[in-house]
């Protein structure tokens, strides 16, 4: 009886599906991934159990560092315009329409209105040379106010709401500073607030 | 590619040809580089997503609102203090009635392990969070964090009192 022979087969292997499917994949996570902006300050978010997650869009962001310096940031371009002429209105700033084009671009911001024009007209290398002083939030001069208000009302005016506040402090920040952001927006109604933090699994409870 | 390639040219004959060119293109590089690629960004997607908790402060009083007054038996007060540390007494503090100040600590055997049994014996509890001015912003997260642990029902942030630094100061804890 004759040996029965294996059927040799070629060890080579069509790979164009999987390069198809790899390629497909690739182009889609390139398209969807929104890069996390650079940030003008360092905030180091403590954790928290909590399982929501940030909107994707109509954010406000209000950083505070540990150096009890004050951030604003907005995520959507178009009102950010509306918001830099009407806060640049309230205070007697105007601004070039190259400055309005790198302030949309900018993800957040820490400089008092006054000093803005000549923030926004440097370029980005510059612009993170500059220590910015945070934007002035006591009683004497409360810009941080107007920034927030004409934020809400920018955002209002654009899509029909106003857009979510987002607190997102560093760790070591002290919580008078905090407290103070937190009472000055309920001063203004605002008071639903989103804390960041970082994800840490749950622990059971009960036991 | 994982193929292997075959000799197109066997050598015999006499007529020299032009050597054929193999259709095949080695396909290996680009599919490393399309992997490495589509890795790269899995993971960054993943991961750009922060996660909030959500915090609701009460509705600034009018002038001329009635504030309800929690009763003594129902209140339960947590001090955030400096260098991470953490206090609580049962009651109210007022000025003939000193309620005894615990130490405590932020793990789980701390804090929390008393948030439930202070919600197990009176399930109307209502947890007062006093931060001092030189506790930090994380350990105030922390004591949210645990009253969604707990799921306390009710619970308020409120501002530390002169009383309170005191109490912590004269018991030495």
């Amino acid at each position: 009886m004759p040996k029965v022979k294996p059927h040799r087969t070629s060890p080579s292997l069509d790979m164009t599906p999987m390069v198809d499917l790899a390629f497909l994949l690739v182009t889609f996570f390139m398209l969807t991934t929104k890069f996390a902006p650079e940030e003008a300050v360092v905030v180091d978010t403590p954790s928290s159990t909590s399982e929501i997650r940030l909107p994707e869009s109509h954010v406000i962001t209000i950083s505070v560092d540990k150096d009890k310096r004050v951030f604003f940031g907005m995520d959507d371009a178009k009102p950010k315009l509306d918001l830099l002429t009407r806060v640049g209105a309230k205070y007697g700033v105007s601004f070039t329409a190259a400055q309005a084009k790198t302030f949309s671009n900018l993800s957040s911001f820490g400089v008092p209105v006054q000093q803005l024009p000549d923030f926004l007209s440097r370029d980005n290398e510059q612009r993170k040379a500059i220590k910015q002083p945070g934007i002035p939030a006591d009683s004497l001069n409360n810009q941080f106010i107007d920034w927030v208000v004409e934020a809400q009302a920018a955002s209002r005016k654009e899509f029909g709401k106003p857009a979510f506040v987002a607190i997102k402090g560093d760790g070591n920040a002290d919580v008078p500073t905090v407290k103070k952001v937190i009472k000055l927006l309920q001063d203004k109604n605002i008071n639903r607030f989103n804390l960041i933090t970082d994800l840490e699994s749950k622990p059971v409870a009960g036991k | 590619m994982a193929e292997i390639q075959q000799q197109a040219d066997s050598g015999k004959g006499g007529k020299k040809r032009a050597k054929k060119m193999s259709t095949k293109i080695d396909m290996t590089p680009m599919v490393d580089l399309a992997f490495l690629l589509l890795t790269f960004f899995m993971l960054t997607t993943t991961f750009s997503k922060p996660t909030v908790m959500q915090l609701t402060m009460p509705v600034k009083p009018k002038a001329n609102e009635e504030q309800t007054e929690i009763k003594a038996s129902d209140a339960f007060t947590v001090l955030l203090g400096e260098n991470n540390k953490i206090y609580y007494y049962d009651g109210l503090l007022s000025s003939d009635v000193k309620p005894e100040l615990q130490a405590s600590s932020y793990d789980a055997n701390g804090i929390r392990k008393t948030l439930l049994q202070r919600r197990q014996a009176n399930p109307k509890v209502v947890v007062l969070i006093k931060a001092a001015d030189k506790s930090n912003y994380k350990n105030m997260v922390d004591i949210l964090d645990e009253m969604n642990i707990t799921d306390q029902k009710k619970y308020a942030l409120v501002d530390i009192s002169k009383a309170d630094e005191d109490l912590i100061k004269t018991s030495g804890l």
